[in-house]
């Protein structure tokens, strides 16, 4: 993207007068007030102010659930995060379940999801041709906007009995000497949520990663090509390495997006507040805890509890997201080099 | 020795791309059975009284969701609201004003970052600023939880289509004179509008579907209600009740709401590409 300078910006060409350390953080700031026109100066001020909402929403956010969850921060310290019993009536709170069941189910959904929404990118930018691709890619999309409670309910009645009935005495006869293969199976539980999960977080990990696939420049695929290397190898040793960045960008987000879902995850997840080392035993999750009990909390402490839950899965998505969208912008600037 | 090797490349390179061909089979083969489910499980659930009747007693057989209908449709008014007004005219400030600056830079990275906030956090936050302060269930305090969730997208979806707009129609305008308040009010906004509309309809359709921060916001309520500091019904949390409870017919009119919750938001996802022919669904 190379805009000619813009009229307001012809100014940022001019050599800057040393100002403050406040202007030199934030340029735009002295904007507002080297405009001539009044007009300008209220327009430039007033979308300036809606724009710093963002900035503003994600402090408050951040300072509602803090102020919120003093209580149960101050009571138990850092032994929140690791304890094992969640017992309301004894007021005994550890979130490790929740830990564990939120990471598990997210990570059984990554395990599924990369490999095929990579699948999917690969073969709409490499293979299909172009009024093929964008169809299907648009069809995938559409995965993404259908809603997690819809998911939650075909997850209900059609994924449970599937994986009760179906998966689970393959899985059992095949790899039932494992562990994470071994016990009765309810239907429900994290091996349920993490397939669901996978099929929800597939579309962001297929439209980001065809984007950044696409948008390598051909001379890439050429130069490999040209080598006598099959189109395969084009793909696996030049093509998926220069986009490396923008690949794991989008399964960073896949992940953000698995650890924060809420709806689908409460509905088949099972809601034990249990750690078993089974994929067929019923677990829970930070999202679903807090779904489900959120109503129910008759005391102060209870409710600090659960909303120190979600204050730390604020910061963990915030962490995961930031993460993918530096990935991305390092994605972003490396194709602006290359049109340069 | 070396043809061999040959052949095995080849064999690798089609049944590599032969794996991708399923993974994509696959994918488009679940959202097709997605529907095909949704639609001959929950057209057969629907009928007139789901969209005229207010739910029957518990264990009743029968009657409808007209009340949870009527609470999405003042949910997303309220959520329109908060988030139309906001996530325009920030994203004007991005388009207009903040394309090449750090506050442009750093406003896009904690929009996109605000837009991954888990939904049920977007919940508690309602919760906290309003619902505890009021000590009741309420619209207002379902709709701004909705509405927050709608700024990051609006946000977004305007400043790219302001961008679309040829930098040579504000030349234009400045060089005759006008100021640039009012190009950008005259020109600039009216160029974009079409596709303004559209982004905000598509982020309508996406916090539409949203339950978990209606849980213990909105509440629910099974009788029509009173007013919009009252607790109120909404499709989604309908479908989350029914669908979890032990009566067959309560799972039949989960059907029917989420027949009904996923056609509406097809319907405006494909209609805003047919007009606008470009990928913005996801708010990626």
């Amino acid at each position: 993207m190379t805009d000619r300078p813009h009229p307001q910006n012809a100014e940022a060409l001019l050599p800057q007068p040393r100002t403050g350390w406040l202007l030199r953080l934030a340029p735009s700031l002295g904007g507002p007030f080297r405009e001539a026109n009044w007009g300008d100066r209220a327009l430039h001020i007033l979308t300036l102010g809606f724009a710093l909402s963002s900035f503003a929403l994600t402090a408050l956010i951040a300072l509602a659930l803090y102020r919120n969850s003093i209580l149960s921060i101050e009571k138990f310290g850092l032994r929140f995060l690791w304890g094992t019993t969640w017992d309301p009536v004894f007021e005994q709170f550890g979130a490790l379940p929740f830990l564990f069941g939120t990471l598990v189910s997210s990570g059984i959904a990554l395990l599924i999801a990369f490999p095929l929404g990579l699948g999917v990118a690969i073969f709409l930018s490499e293979l299909a041709p172009r009024w093929l691709s964008d169809p299907i890619a648009f069809l995938i999309e559409l995965l993404a906007a259908v809603p997690s409670v819809v998911y939650g309910l075909i997850g209900i009645f059609v994924l449970v009995p599937w994986v009760r009935d179906d998966l689970t005495p393959v899985l059992k006869k095949t790899l039932g000497f494992l562990p994470i293969f071994s016990g009765p199976s309810y239907g429900v539980g994290m091996l349920t949520a993490g397939i669901l999960l996978a099929v929800m977080v597939v579309p962001f990990i297929t439209s980001l990663s065809r984007e950044v696939l696409m948008a390598v420049p051909a001379s890439q695929r050429e130069a490999a090509l040209a080598l006598g290397a099959t189109r395969w190898e084009t793909t696996r040793m030049a093509v998926v390495p220069y986009a490396r960045s923008g690949v794991m960008g989008s399964m960073f987000l896949a992940l953000a997006r698995a650890l924060g879902e809420t709806m689908a995850v409460t509905m088949v997840i099972g809601n034990r507040p249990e750690i078993a080392a089974s994929l067929f035993a019923p677990g829970y999750s930070m999202a679903a805890v807090i779904a489900n009990e959120f109503t129910e909390a008759t005391y102060d402490l209870y409710l600090h509890a659960l909303v120190e839950i979600g204050l730390v899965l604020f910061a963990v998505t915030i962490v995961v997201n930031a993460l993918a969208r530096l990935l991305i912008l390092a994605v972003a600037r490396k194709s602006a080099e290359v049109q340069v | 020795m070396s043809e061999l090797k040959y052949r095995f490349r080849q064999a690798k390179n089609y049944v590599m791309f032969s794996i991708t061909f399923l993974c994509t089979l696959l994918t488009v083969g679940v959202l097709f059975f997605i529907l095909g489910y949704m639609v001959w499980h929950g057209a057969s659930s629907l009928n007139w009284d789901f969209f005229t009747k207010l739910p029957k007693p518990v264990g009743e057989p029968g009657g409808g969701m007209a009340n949870a209908i009527v609470g999405t449709g003042k949910l997303l008014l309220i959520a329109a609201l908060i988030g139309v007004p906001v996530g325009f005219l920030g994203g004007v400030y991005l388009s207009e004003f903040g394309r090449n600056n750090r506050i442009g830079f750093l406003v896009r990275y904690a929009t996109d970052i605000l837009n991954g906030i888990p939904s049920i956090v977007m919940g508690i936050f309602a919760y906290t600023v309003v619902v505890l302060p009021m000590r009741r269930f309420s619209a207002v305090a379902g709709g701004i939880a909705l509405g927050i969730m709608m700024i990051p997208i609006a946000l977004r979806s305007t400043e790219e289509f302001l961008k679309l707009v040829p930098n040579s129609l504000r030349e234009a305008s400045l060089a005759l004179g006008i100021p640039q308040w009012k190009t950008i009010i005259r020109v600039v906004i009216p160029t974009g509008f079409r596709g303004i509309l559209t982004g905000i309809m598509l982020d309508l359709s996406r916090v539409a579907g949203e339950t978990a921060p209606l849980l213990f916001t909105a509440f629910s309520n099974r009788f029509w209600s009173a007013g919009w500091l009252q607790p109120t019904a909404s499709l989604p949390v309908m479908i989350y009740t029914y669908s979890i409870a032990p009566y067959e017919d309560w799972h039949r009119q989960a059907w029917a709401a989420g027949l009904v919750l996923l056609m509406l938001i097809l319907f405006v996802n494909v209609v805003s590409r047919l007009v606008l022919r470009r990928r913005l669904a996801m708010g990626v």
